[in-house]
């Protein structure tokens, strides 16, 4: 066994690491987590009905920051798809989601992959995901083991059994300890023209191995409504698919609560998607009971607007939290313009966080209809459904129902568009493979599914595998390991090309591989589309940007402008050592700043200067609720807001007060920068500049700004009491010993 | 092209309780699977055998290999792992030097003639 290491929050993963004794690498547990839940929980100031146990380590929302830095972790598994084509720098991803709250990380396979009739070994670069292979599969369920342990919760490691080697895929997921897969046959024969039989008798056997290690199993319906030209109108169908899964893998062994559903709300704005999606997935929770959801993001009507593809997706979870999702997966917003960016991976998890988090136990407060538009419609849905069965089994059955094009038709079922998928059921990759088992067939291993005759002098008496003395599934001992089977393409020539990049020796801009040198440029011009477009593109060349490519453009009105969003590599590199970082203040202790002001009075005037009404910033500085300065013993004047400087530095004077706090939040024409100017430049005038610190804040301010404009130092968005508490404490102490 | 008729069809629905709707749905779905459900029992693919070598210990290139040499004896309605195992049996070997000897296209002979012979026979060693 190979030790576990122990990761540190500010070093990075050392993948070199993670890829060496990987042939004695055995996994720590097999089988399907889902999340610890209780009923309630009390996190920060709220209570939640929807959550489960906190992380030790985590990345919080943004505006956690006013929440007293709470991350709540919703009672769903979160999942994110990471597969860039190189695994290695796909395990730093993983890291980075699961402290944003994944615990489901799915590994998409290199295009292709269904159709190679057996494994890959090696680590070669994938295109569009990842060369499954048990070496790349080995190294990131290792990696994982860190970054649970790092997280404190476990991660479920996904990738997909389907494609013309489906049973041997499954028996190297059970032995490496793959939590969850995508198991379809429907897949293979819609989407990938594997046959059909070959397809179903294939699949019996991989469900059966999958169940074996207690694997999570994810069903390929949603590939109908990314498929079919009007998606919304193929629910009855998906309904069917849903169903033929459900039952296939019900009867190979497989328990339903971990058969998934995978279902996507169809629609999208601008349609009105909640009372067309509502209603469909109402039926589905009513229907298959008993099973899983893993509630999928719509991928269909996305365009390359980010934004407008977080909102659909927002009101994709709020359909989740209005009927039930046991997995909520993501998609990164910037699905629909390229391979997902390291960062949007990230908003893509934060998109179904913060929309659970927000609409925590929504179904405490409202109720949907038992009556009315949405009890017909699920209704009808049902009804639909149904009728489609009853005419697969009219024509024939499935085979037949596959063969005339049953599926995927654009027309809501009973209507028909004949533009559905059809597949010869005696076609197709893989016809003619499947061989009747003679009477006396016999495979001497566990978990097999069908017909077995176990011979009379095979000793199998307990296991049928005693007959070989015990297959890999029950000794781990036999399995076989193959390390590298190309020279040039694998992943210890990619990382000697990029070394310097994974210590940050050096940095480069980077959106999924080290060193990529990425960056995305967004500007307004004030052009038409196409003309915005080409002068983009010329702006990027005279940036220096090498394969500036436009990824986004949008009409903020014809004449007037177009937004761009362009992508872009930049060619040279910053060496880290020749960087001079500002040291971070350090902050006294508590108690030590109290006693600083016991001994040294300190006495300051605060106010919100120019026309500016914000009060909020500047009380949460001085106020001893919030653990302000009032808190520490410093006697506060507080003026208000809008107040005029002058009045400002003449009370300042009057109280003999040893430094004014302005808060300066508008920032229109640079006002805060000409306040701070300006409340310097008063001082100077009355001669008091000498002995009147001068401390400016607001959320566009920095130190670094508020000294250019003469002020002592300046404090920005988040800024705590504490910090400026300890500033005028270092300042007074040093006043003193000067 | 079909117009939607569902008003028509749903006529023998509409009295159904919405129990008896989800009771039909999944008989209905259970009598659609059957046949294929007893295709898989009854049947196997080259999948599935490399499948099974694999969990007999050996690696992707051998259950490759092995397979192959399955379908060109038309040996593979017998198992693959079936004529690895009996070859070990019949010679007193490990199944990894049984597969090993099936490898270097040696013995095929011995276990089809025993295969096909449908004889019992009394293992060299156990």
């Amino acid at each position: 066994m190979v030790k576990s290491m122990r990761l540190q929050h500010d070093k990075k993963l050392d993948i070199e690491k993670v890829i060496s004794d990987l042939d004695k690498y055995r996994p720590r547990r097999k089988g399907w987590v889902w999340r610890t839940t209780q009923k309630k929980y009390h996190i920060g100031e709220f209570d939640y009905l929807q959550c489960s146990d906190n992380l030790k380590q985590s990345q919080p929302l943004p505006a956690a920051k006013s929440f007293g830095f709470i991350d709540p972790q919703p009672d769903v598994v979160i999942t994110s798809e990471i597969a860039s084509g190189r695994f290695e720098d796909d395990l730093r991803r993983m890291r980075m989601a699961a402290w944003h709250g994944a615990d489901h990380i799915m590994v998409i396979r290199t295009a292709g992959q269904s159709h190679f009739d057996g494994l890959i070994e090696g680590t070669p670069e994938g295109i569009g995901g990842v060369p499954i292979t048990r070496k790349q599969i080995r190294a990131t369920r290792k990696a994982l083991d860190y970054i649970e342990d790092e997280v404190g919760r476990p991660i479920n490691f996904h990738s997909y059994v389907s494609g013309a080697a489906g049973p041997e895929i499954a028996v190297m997921f059970a032995e490496e300890g793959v939590n969850g897969a995508h198991q379809d046959p429907q897949y293979n024969v819609l989407y990938r023209n594997i046959n059909l039989y070959r397809s179903f008798v294939d699949a019996a056997e991989a469900k059966t191995i999958m169940n074996s290690a207690g694997m999570a199993q994810i069903d390929g319906a949603h590939n109908a409504n990314a498929t079919a030209r009007q998606a919304w109108k193929v629910m009855p169908e998906l309904m069917v698919q849903h169903a033929i899964n459900c039952t296939f893998s019900n009867r190979t062994g497989m328990p339903k609560d971990r058969i998934c559903l995978s279902t996507v709300p169809p629609t999208a704005p601008p349609a009105p998607c909640i009372r067309i999606d509502l209603p469909y997935a109402v039926a589905l929770r009513e229907l298959f009971k008993g099973y899983r959801f893993r509630c999928q993001m719509n991928t269909k009507y996305m365009e390359s607007c980010t934004r407008e593809a977080t909102v659909s997706h927002t009101l994709n979870t709020l359909i989740s939290r209005l009927t039930s999702a046991d997995i909520q997966s993501t998609i990164t917003p910037d699905e629909g313009r390229n391979v997902p960016w390291h960062y949007n991976s990230i908003h893509g998890i934060n998109t179904a966080k913060q929309a659970l988090n927000g609409l925590d136990g929504l179904l405490e407060i409202v109720e949907l209809k038992k009556e009315g538009p949405l009890r017909e419609k699920v209704r009808e849905l049902k009804e639909r459904a149904v009728l489609f069965l009853e005419e697969i089994l009219e024509i024939g059955g499935y085979a037949n129902a596959v063969k005339l094009g049953f599926f995927v038709d654009s027309g809501q079922y009973p209507e028909r568009n004949d533009d559905g998928i059809s597949r010869d059921p005696d076609g197709g990759v893989g016809v003619g493979q499947v061989i009747p088992r003679d009477p006396d067939y016999f495979a001497p291993v566990c978990h097999h599914f069908g017909y077995n005759k176990i011979p009379a002098d095979a000793g199998s008496t307990g296991k049928v595998c005693d007959a070989i003395g015990g297959c890999t599934l029950c000794d781990a001992d036999k399995i076989q390991y193959i390390d590298e089977m190309d020279q040039e393409d694998n992943v210890n020539v990619r990382m000697e090309k990029v070394k310097p990049y994974l210590n940050s020796e050096l940095i480069k801009p980077e959106v999924q591989w080290s060193g990529d040198g990425y960056l995305l440029v967004t500007l307004f011009l004030p052009a038409e589309e196409r003309t915005a477009e080409f002068a983009a593109l010329e702006i990027a060349s005279r940036m220096g940007l090498a394969d500036a490519e436009v990824i986004h453009r949008q009409v903020m009105q014809n004449a007037e402008g177009t937004l761009i969003e362009m992508k872009g590599r930049l060619d040279f590199s910053i060496i880290t050592s020749e960087i001079v970082v500002p040291p971070k203040p350090e902050l006294l202790e508590e108690e030590e700043i109290r006693k600083i002001f016991q001994e040294n009075k300190l006495t300051v005037v605060a106010a919100t200067v120019g026309e500016d009404e914000h009060s909020v910033g500047m009380r949460e500085i001085i106020d001893i609720k919030h653990g302000g300065l009032e808190g520490y013993g410093v006697k506060c004047h507080y003026l208000g807001t809008s107040v005029p400087l002058q009045k400002l530095v003449d009370a300042a004077i009057e109280t003999n007060s040893q430094a004014i706090l302005i808060s300066t939040i508008i920032s229109h024409g640079d006002i805060h920068r000409l306040n701070m100017k300006k409340l310097h430049n008063i001082c100077v005038e009355k001669g008091v500049r000498d002995r009147i610190l001068l401390l400016g804040g607001g959320t566009q301010v920095s130190h670094e700004v508020a000294v250019e404009c003469g002020l002592d130092a300046g404090f920005g968005r988040g800024t705590k009491g504490i910090q400026v508490a300890s500033y005028l404490a270092k300042a007074l102490k040093t006043q003193k010993r000067s | 092209m079909r117009e939607c008729d569902f008003e028509v069809r749903r006529k023998h629905l509409a009295g159904l309780t919405d129990s008896e709707l989800e009771e039909r749905f999944w008989g209905l779905t259970g009598e659609i699977m059957e046949p294929l459900l007893k295709i898989a029992k009854q049947n196997t693919t080259p999948s599935i055998e490399r499948s099974v070598l694999l969990r007999m210990g050996f690696n992707s290139f051998e259950t490759k290999e092995l397979v192959d040499k399955c379908i060109e004896h038309k040996l593979l309605r017998k198992g693959a792992g079936h004529l690895v195992w009996r070859l070990s049996s019949i010679k007193g070997i490990s199944v990894r030097s049984a597969g090993e000897l099936l490898l270097q296209d040696r013995e095929w002979e011995t276990v089809k003639s025993y295969l096909e012979s449908g004889e019992e026979y009394a293992p060299a060693t156990r």
